[in-house]
């Protein structure tokens, strides 16, 4: 939970040029379907919802369900006009939500 | 409902007969390294040849790649200092990808103190123990695992390199003698599937040739990484035979034979498998 998510996006992009991001973070997604050793279910714990904004404005979202694997790997496009920050939001079940943010430069 | 029985089995002999013919033209793609002179293989091939499209380009693509997480959980453990000693990992050894560098490559290794050879988890905790005098990880913690992951990703691209002569030879003896024995009810040995057989199709999935260059793996099927010996743990258990412990002399000596096996192969890990 306290690792860092991977995301990879270019650091320059020419104005209005639409580009790749790719985000990995480390997640259990424990689907709340399976029994532990003693015959207990063992509780959903599972990314639930994701989220990106660029300056405030929403990119891309997410609803995630309890059959994706652990790690969840995200990948998405979105037009660039401006310099600014992408900013990464991977909520939790239980509330938490592990963040990230990656800036952008418009190449001169 | 004898018609359905009737579509299974012909659904089977339809398999069956696929799964033997095929085998000699999917060979053709898998590109492999030659062996060298005395080798049981003539074209030694990784694991990564036989999986699909898409489960190499998660491997090769290093963001992708949830292995990642692991070698960079591990780099931040590289450098806290644990143990009465005051020590961390990068107290002694400085940076991992200079002073790590082949080092993943040539375990196991010979231990002149203990008389025997050592693998990269042993050697991990063995310094844990003695040097930083810290709690030693246990096998197939995620501690110990990431750490394995971290220290042998330092020989990425390197090719396998274990020695095999001098005092090694009896234990290159020994893995060789438990790959070519017939384990469990059903009765199948190392052999049997990996040199045999390997190329062939079988429970929906296609034979490698057991190479272990790309370990520790991440699993797809465990979603997490997945050490050699819980493998070698793994394989044993679907032959129905009990399994060795991890970490045991005879795991150790297999571990050392099936190195051999790869020799010359680059170091995959992380690699991606099913």
């Amino acid at each position: 939970m306290a690792d860092k998510p991977r995301i990879k996006l270019p650091k320059e992009a020419t104005k209005g040029e639409i580009i790749q991001i790719k985000t990995l973070v480390s997640h259990v997604m424990e689907s709340g379907q399976r029994k532990d050793a003693q015959g207990k279910p063992i509780p959903r714990k599972i990314i639930n919802k994701f989220s990106c904004e660029f300056n405030g404005k929403p990119v891309f979202a997410c609803a995630l369900e309890p059959a994706i694997s652990a790690n969840p790997y995200i990948q998405f496009t979105a037009r660039v006009d401006e310099d600014g920050t992408f900013k990464f939001a991977w909520t939790d079940d239980d509330g938490t939500v592990i963040t990230a943010e990656e800036k952008i430069a418009i190449k001169a | 409902m004898p018609y359905r029985h009737v579509g299974l089995l012909a659904a089977v002999v339809a398999i069956t007969a696929l799964a033997g013919v095929p085998a000699a033209a999917q060979d053709a793609g898998r590109k492999g390294i030659p062996a060298p002179p005395g080798h049981v293989f003539k074209t030694i091939i990784s694991g990564y040849e036989f999986r699909t499209k898409e489960t190499r380009a998660v491997q090769d693509d290093d963001l992708e790649n949830p292995g990642f997480l692991a070698v960079e959980r591990a780099a931040d453990v590289w450098k806290k200092v644990e143990g009465s000693e005051g020590k961390s990992c990068m107290s002694c050894h400085g940076e991992a990808e200079k002073s790590m560098k082949g080092v993943g490559a040539a375990m196991p290794k010979w231990d002149d103190k203990l008389k025997k050879p050592v693998n990269l988890e042993q050697r991990i905790n063995m310094c844990r123990s003695e040097h930083m005098k810290a709690e030693p990880w246990a096998f197939k913690s995620q501690a110990l695992t990431d750490m394995t992951t971290f220290v042998r990703y330092q020989s990425h691209g390197m090719p396998v390199a274990v020695k095999t002569d001098g005092p090694m030879s009896p234990w290159f003896e020994r893995g060789k003698q438990i790959y070519y024995t017939r384990y469990g009810q059903l009765d199948l040995a190392c052999a049997s599937c990996h040199e045999r057989n390997n190329g062939k199709f079988m429970r929906a999935d296609f034979l490698s040739q057991g190479q272990t260059n790309g370990f520790p793996t991440y699993r797809l099927r465990d979603q997490r990484l997945v050490p050699l010996h819980e493998r070698f743990e793994g394989c044993m258990f679907d032959v129905r035979a009990e399994p060795f412990k991890p970490l045991s002399d005879e795991f150790l000596a297999l571990e050392l034979y099936v190195g051999w096996r790869g020799i010359g192969l680059p170091v995959e890990t992380p690699s991606v498998r099913n």
